[in-house]
């Protein structure tokens, strides 16, 4: 096992490298530079003073020496100084998203699996009812609705006309002078449709894969043979086929481990709630480079790190792959 | 080969004839079509024609839809931007399945040192969160369709690519490919002729799902500002103003996204129905 985990992390390196060269490659082939759209509003800033500034990014050496002084800084895990006026550390900036976003899209991972999970096993279970078909359509749906229509919907029916919900941000004007348990219940309110909307975005593609794990195993023999030797539907179904439909679910989760941190820059835009998706949206429109560059690096370091993860996980939990040729 | 052929599509046919979401899916489909070429005559408003004194009305007779915060006939608006939607998506995802299918004929036919470099850069590739990606090329190029039917070709090939790659290596050793071999066909003859036409099912498939994606993320990237510019309408840009005047206008927003919502559903179900009527040993 330890072997399989050496591996594959050294497998990674190749990968992790041509990660950087396409972040570094797109960004920069892109026409467009930085100290451009930074003076264009300031008509006095000289062509010197551009250059100057230029000098001081180091965008006036060779692409190929920007990309390795690149490399070896963010080797160190040091993804340079935002554009942007307040010239932070790119990862002081990524480090005050990740909380916003990591959380909501723990509370909407949790509620995903722990509806999408019941739904397709029912579904399974009463496979060609009323109720398997109404799922059906529900999954369809779910993979053809905008998720930014979506939200719109639900801003309007009850931000606005019904006013139950604030539509924007995740805490009300003034709510610092709040009491706690009013402060807490003003988050919950913010957080409602920005979470409904990022569970339901996923909640269609979960359950279908749920139902079809399980439509896949209830086929087996060994179902077969639990139900002769007289077991209960119950039984057959939660103890023996649940558990095997449920371990390519590990797959999943490792593979939306990018997904948590990443965030979603369309709701965080919509709902103006200040996370990892808003920042990057931010820093591109801005061409923000290294906020760019270091945002792309590090959302596919993690799908890297979660398809290890996955694949880790999946060999703990099913013995025919830990003692096969893994 | 001809008796065979026509008994492969009179299965096909006869499998996806029976499915009837996917004919429905296969009609809104050929609808689509039908209103992006005759929009013209479908409506009696111009779609960029402003109007002051008819700002933000509620739907009528006249205009069905209503009317934005310009005065401009929602209806046609919304029947205009069928035509980016059909033109993103095929332009897309054409370009996505024939750099899918050229890397993906290479990899498998070759193998070897070349087998994996394609591959390990279609993991790269995949590695990427996909509309960040697309966010990040298409925010710092001028705003142009053409653009974005690139970068979302560019962006969605890696799974044509490992679609036909194993396909390929599974066609690679069959006897009708020795034969060709030993005939002495070229290289080329052999993928493009012998090969290629036996993996293009699942491709198709792929692609039927892929137009689907390509206009949700159009829409999503028009939404956002970055996409199709106003005045030229798209379903996501008019939903931007249907943000924007959310308080004084619901049909602002309701009928572009309605029209998102039935298309994508329509090739999904397309393709869902392609796929079932391709393969036998169906889940459903």
């Amino acid at each position: 096992m330890a072997a399989y985990i050496l591996k594959r992390i050294i497998a990674m390196f190749p990968l992790l490298l041509g990660i950087t060269l396409i972040s570094f490659v797109v960004i920069r082939l892109a026409p467009g530079e930085p100290v451009e759209a930074m003076t264009a509003m300031s008509p006095k800033i000289t062509a010197e003073t551009r250059q100057r500034m230029r000098e001081f990014y180091g965008l006036d050496k060779p692409l190929h020496v920007q990309y390795v002084t690149w490399l070896k800084k963010i080797a160190t895990l040091d993804f340079g100084r935002s554009f942007a006026p307040d010239n932070r550390p790119v990862t002081s900036k990524i480090k005050e998203r990740i909380p916003v976003t990591l959380s909501l899209n723990i509370i909407a991972l949790i509620l995903e699996f722990g509806l999408a999970i019941p739904i397709g096993v029912f579904a399974a279970t009463h496979r060609d009812t009323l109720y398997d078909k109404g799922i059906t359509i529900f999954v369809f749906l779910g993979f053809a609705v905008p998720t930014f229509w979506l939200s719109l919907l639900l801003m309007y029916l009850f931000g606005v006309k019904l006013g139950w919900l604030p539509i924007s941000g995740l805490h009300s004007l003034g709510s610092d002078s709040l009491s706690p348990v009013a402060w807490v219940v003003d988050l919950v309110k913010h957080l409602i449709l920005p979470v409904s909307v990022a569970t339901f975005g996923s909640l269609a593609g979960l359950s279908r894969y749920m139902r079809s794990n399980m439509l896949e195993v209830i086929r087996q023999d060994y179902i077969t043979t639990a139900r002769a030797k007289g077991l209960t539907e119950r039984a057959v179904i939660y103890r023996h086929a649940l558990r095997n439909a449920l371990l390519p679910v590990i797959t999943l989760l490792g593979f939306s481990l990018p997904g948590l941190i990443g965030g979603s820059v369309i709701f965080e835009t919509i709902f103006a709630i200040p996370g990892m998706g808003q920042l990057f949206y931010q820093g591109v429109m801005a061409r923000d480079y290294p906020l760019v560059m270091g945002i792309l690096v590090i959302g596919a370091f993690l799908t890297l790190v979660g398809n290890l993860l996955a694949d880790v996980c999946y060999a703990l939990a099913d013995p025919r792959i830990r003692h096969g040729r893994g | 080969m001809g008796i065979r052929e026509s008994w492969f599509f009179e299965v096909f046919w006869k499998r996806f004839r029976g499915n009837r979401f996917a004919v429905a899916g296969g009609i809104v489909v050929l609808i689509l079509f039908a209103v992006s070429f005759l929009s013209p005559y479908l409506t009696p408003w111009d779609p960029d024609a402003i109007d002051a004194y008819h700002v933000l009305l509620p739907p009528s007779a006249d205009h069905w839809f209503g009317t934005d915060e310009l005065g401009r006939d929602v209806f046609t608006r919304v029947v205009y931007g069928a035509r980016i939607s059909l033109k993103v998506g095929f332009v897309s995802v054409g370009i996505a399945v024939v750099i899918g299918t050229v890397l993906g004929l290479v990899s498998g036919f070759y193998g070897g040192f070349i087998d994996t470099v394609i591959m390990r850069f279609v993991d790269i590739m995949l590695c990427f969160p996909t509309f960040f990606l697309i966010l990040a090329v298409i925010a710092m190029l001028e705003p142009s369709i053409w653009y974005i039917m690139a970068i979302i070709g560019l962006t969605g090939w890696m799974g044509v690519a490992r679609l036909v790659r194993a396909e390929v290596l599974s066609l690679r050793e069959r006897d009708f490919v020795l034969a060709a071999r030993a005939l002495g066909a070229s290289d080329a003859r052999i993928i493009f002729r012998h090969i290629l036409p036996n993996a293009l099912s699942p491709v198709l498939v792929s692609a039927t799902l892929g137009v689907a994606g390509a206009i949700l993320t159009e829409s999503a990237l028009s939404f956002l500002g970055i996409g199709v510019q106003p005045p030229t309408p798209s379903w996501g840009n008019i939903l931007t103003s249907g943000k924007d005047y959310i308080e004084f206008g619901w049909w602002l927003s309701l009928f572009p996204g309605l029209a998102i919502l039935v298309t994508v559903l329509a090739y999904n179900l397309l393709g869902e129905g392609i796929r079932d009527a391709l393969d036998p040993r169906l889940n459903r």
